[in-house]
């Protein structure tokens, strides 16, 4: 049995070494004196000087924020109303139909969405002469996969939802839309914040569908990315990955230790309530 | 349609015939019940009889599939739960995690848009009565299940519904806190003066709370009553068995007076003190409560002419204030019999294998149609 | 929103209110989009203004529909079925994104195993470090693997150093490179299903076979295993299906010969800017992963359900 332990560590460490690989390989190479992207040469702070000089992944950056948070908002509305839908309301009309679709994006191509979405936007723009395609029609596509999951996530924090404080609240004269906001709402607040993190990621992330949706010179930072990983290896692309990663690191490690906290904390209080 | 004065008759809450189906199975077979008003009135039954869900169409969660439902003489039937003068205690409680104690009590007086001021007053008022003031502040998870359960029972009394609706009020607390909390419960009812239904399937928790019992199988009410009637004078075989302990026999009617009857059962004959209704040689059921039978020492006691029978003790159980015994007769039928332990022993009087008598007066037995 | 507010209260409006919006959402920028892709299909390619031409003579008042677009999928130009280049790219498609999904179980499940058997105190922690490459930017991953697997890269430099190779084996735009991407991101994609799997399992089920009898080794193959399988589907489908369209990596990391038939539908859309070809491509596209999707639903809900 010892044998088996020993060997799954050895196993666990391996892979783990296989997925951070990539991601130490570009932390030290973004501090390489020189463009090697093989042979390490001396430590330096120039590519991170050339990141921030370099306009077009700082404009890149930013649009991609302002994307995602767009993204990651819209995706949670859409897709709470979707989970709320799939959830609660076990039959009506067209419900097949409608789960079908709800789920569809998840396990669409990227590029057959991408290019569904841009037939989309031409046709619409060509009778309303409207939208041009920038910033909204990103939002909108990247919507359609975030809310999907947004929905995924939220549905299962509602399914597990005890009813029971619904009904209490319909029992003390609570309508059905006042349960929703003051009493459902308030009880998922873990899963929104997860669904807008994981939509907010996928928006930050993408670059078939904003390549598809994007207009001239609207582009994202995973657009610029994808430009210059045509052209070869870019250390500057190194420097802003490692800053990506530890802001992700950061936020990451933050929220875990929030959500640690808050379990640990009623725990504490639930033994203390038992005790008294 | 049902005159004013028919209605009046009703009762202050009545159920016209409701029927309840889910599919293939029908939950709650056509219930007629009539409560009066400020009575604790109980629906007895173990799980699946229809109890809670006639429950939750009383709350307005569940929607009869049949008949009707009035509260003080108006139709509520089709009223959706926030609009009906009806507040529920939850078996799990149900507060909000969310919100505090305070908050919890407060949100139904918040939907009822009452003055700042008086909420206020009232929510205080209200914590106070169920010994919770200085808990106001604290959140559901940091209270034990007792303190838990009053702020459910705060929660539902503060908006003075005129009909309280218990579902399993004493199910999740271990026995000790139980016997308290019942009277608690009760006294605290009985101040405000709300009607109540409560749900339970634990026998005790509705004799002893309430004022009047229904029981219930299989989506049907048996048998309406006070505690009192119920047990002594069951209707039926189920209700007998179901309510206490009690021992049955199928008997022929051989012999039937107005001052009393015979019946012949595989026990011998039992004589009844009262005449029964029913021709002579049909089969009823006889139920004898195994505390109405004496039981002795066959060699330590003499036994009456009717009544009485000898057998041997096969099984005790001692429950500390009473012990029952389970004794063979002769040709194998079993009785069962349950005496107080009045005396203090250093061992028993009776033991397993001994030969006993046992008798019981002629005003013991109950008869009741055989079904 | 008072007014909402009231519509909302009153039961009967406030469901199929509720339930609209939603559907109307997914109706406009889900099933519109599809509807419009499947009539572009049988259009014909336009000019550099609009991609596409009408698909009925305003004239004439005549249904021109091109068929070819569809049938040039799978038919050659010389007449020959199922020699095109399409169906090449799907058939490598599926195979590649087929051997991604077995590469990725035989990593992830000894690895989803071993995390289901470390103390229980370090399991969040581990499931966080696999998640966490996860949030950091698939593409940056990707193109860090370029780096890494290039002739003179660091892989190749290891391999020389460890004596494994004698030449430096090019790797970088080859199906080792492709399958070394796809493995790396859909990894976690495989682990955890595997490890939800895994950990629900109850350990007494394991006491039960060594009470029987049971090696470990066995009862790893005849209990473990096959009481997860609801996790190795999920997981091979979550690995296998998004494979099949994948278009970053193969882009980045694999060569000409490694076409995949994301990068054809992009290369139809953008680089020949054949609109109503790619179209038609699509909805073969969606059709030949919906279809065994549904069908896959299906019978999992019926095991669900019996």
């Amino acid at each position: 049995m010892a044998k088996g332990l020993w060997a799954g560590r050895a196993w666990l460490a391996l892979v783990y070494a296989f997925l951070y690989a990539p991601l130490l390989y570009m932390v030290v190479f973004s501090f390489n004196s020189t463009r090697q992207d093989a042979r390490y040469t001396g430590f330096s702070w120039r590519w991170y000087e050339a990141l921030l000089n370099d306009t077009k992944l700082v404009d890149g950056f930013w649009l991609s924020v302002q994307v995602a948070t767009l993204t990651g908002l819209l995706s949670v509305v859409v897709g709470t109303f979707a989970a709320y839908v799939l959830v609660r309301y076990r039959r009506f009309g067209g419900r097949s139909l409608f789960a079908g679709m709800a789920h569809a994006p998840l396990v669409m191509p990227e590029v057959v969405v991408g290019l569904s979405l841009l037939l989309l936007m031409v046709g619409i723009q060509t009778l309303l002469g409207w939208p041009e395609r920038g910033v909204l029609t990103i939002v909108i596509g990247h919507t359609l996969l975030g809310s999907a999951y947004a929905m995924v996530v939220i549905q299962a924090r509602l399914s597990e939802m005890d009813r029971r404080i619904e009904e209490a609240a319909m029992d003390l004269g609570a309508r059905p839309y006042q349960v929703f906001m003051l009493v459902t709402l308030p009880n998922m607040t873990q899963a929104l914040v997860a669904a807008f993190l994981l939509a907010f990621t996928l928006s930050f992330d993408d670059v078939v569908i904003a390549e598809f949706l994007s207009g001239p010179g609207v582009n994202t930072l995973p657009q610029v990315v994808f430009g210059y990983a045509r052209r070869g290896i870019n250390p500057t692309v190194f420097a802003a990955a490692t800053l990506l990663m530890l802001a992700v690191t950061t936020a990451a490690v933050a929220y875990s230790v929030w959500v640690l906290r808050r379990s640990r904390q009623r725990a504490d209080e639930a033994k203390r309530a038992l005790a008294s | 349609m049902t005159g004013e004065a028919s209605l009046a008759e009703k009762g202050f809450l009545s159920t016209d015939a409701v029927v309840k189906q889910f599919d293939a199975a029908v939950a709650v077979n056509g219930v007629s019940l009539s409560i009066r008003r400020g009575e604790i009135f109980a629906l007895l039954g173990s799980s699946g009889c229809g109890k809670s869900t006639l429950l939750r169409m009383l709350a307005g969660f569940e929607r009869p599939t049949q008949g009707r439902i009035y509260l003080d003489g108006v139709d509520i039937t089709d009223w959706p739960p926030y609009e009906r003068p009806i507040n529920m205690m939850f078996q799990s409680y149900a507060l909000f995690p969310h919100l505090s104690v305070w908050d919890n009590v407060a949100f139904g007086l918040r939907r009822e848009h009452a003055a700042a001021a008086s909420l206020a007053d009232r929510v205080d008022a209200m914590l106070n009565l169920v010994q919770l003031g200085a808990y106001a502040k604290r959140k559901p998870h940091q209270l034990s299940g007792g303190q838990q359960q009053r702020v459910a029972l705060a929660r539902s009394l503060v908006k003075r519904p005129q009909l309280l609706l218990l579902d399993e009020p004493l199910g999740a607390l271990d026995k000790k806190l139980r016997e308290q909390t019942q009277f608690e419960l009760v006294n605290i009812i009985e101040q405000v003066g709300v009607t109540c239904v409560m749900v339970t399937h634990d026998q005790e928790e509705a004799m002893t709370m309430a004022s009047r019992v229904a029981v219930m199988d299989k989506g049907r009410v048996l048998q309406v009553g006070e505690p009192h009637d119920i047990y002594e004078f069951p209707a039926s075989r189920f209700v007998a068995d179901f309510i206490g302990n009690v021992n049955l026999f199928d008997g022929e009617l051989i012999e039937d007076l107005p001052e009393r009857c015979v019946l012949r059962t595989e026990v011998g004959p039992i004589h009844v003190g009262h005449g029964v209704s029913g021709a002579l040689g049909s089969t009823l059921t006889v139920a004898i409560r195994p505390e109405k039978i004496s039981i002795a020492r066959a060699d330590a006691a003499k036994p009456p002419a009717h009544n009485a029978w000898r057998g041997k003790v096969e099984e005790i159980a001692y429950f500390g204030a009473y012990s029952t015994y389970i004794v063979t007769l002769e040709h194998g039928q079993r009785m069962k019999v349950t005496e107080s332990n009045a005396l203090r022993h250093g061992h028993r009087d009776i033991t397993w294998e001994d030969d006993v008598v046992m008798w019981c007066d002629v005003m013991a037995p109950v008869v009741m149609p055989a079904t | 929103m008072t007014c909402i507010a009231a519509l909302l209260g009153r039961g009967w409006m406030g469901r199929p209110l509720v339930i609209a919006v939603p559907y109307v959402w997914l109706g406009l920028f889900f099933l519109a989009p599809f509807a419009i892709m499947f009539y572009i299909s049988w259009v014909d390619m336009g000019n550099d203004i609009l991609p596409f031409k009408p698909l009925w003579d305003e004239a004439s008042g005549v249904l021109r529909l091109r068929f070819d677009n569809y049938t040039s999928l799978w038919r050659s130009d010389q007449g020959q079925w199922f020699d095109t280049l399409y169906v090449d790219a799907y058939l490598r498609s599926v195979w590649y994104a087929a051997l991604s999904a077995c590469i990725c179980l035989l990593v992830g499940y000894p690895f989803a195993y071993a995390m289901t058997r470390a103390d229980a105190r370090w399991q969040p922690l581990l499931l966080l470090m696999v998640m966490l490459p996860f949030w950091t930017s698939l593409l940056l991953r990707v193109y860090a693997w370029k780096g890494l697997l290039a002739d003179q890269g660091i892989v190749n430099q290891a391999l020389l150093a460890l004596g494994w190779v004698q030449t430096a084996p090019v790797l970088l735009y080859t199906d080792v490179s492709l399958l070394v991407g796809m493995a790396y991101v859909y990894l976690p994609f495989m682990v955890l299903p595997l490890y939800a799997a895994l950990s629900k399992q109850n350990p007494q089920w394991l006491e039960a076979a060594y009470d029987l009898g049971c090696t470990p080794w066995r009862a790893f193959w005849i209990v473990t295993v096959p009481l997860s399988w609801r996790g190795i589907g999920a997981g091979m489908i979550l690995v296998f299906v998004p494979s099949l369209g994948e278009f970053v990596i193969p882009s980045l990391l694999g060569g000409p010969e490694n076409l995949m038939i994301g990068r054809v539908l992009w290369d139809e859309m953008f680089t020949a800017n054949n609109w109503p070809r790619a179209s038609a491509l699509a909805t073969v596209l969606v059709l030949a992963i919906v279809v065994p999707l549904v069908w896959y639903a299906r019978v999992a809900a019926k095991d669900d359900r019996g």
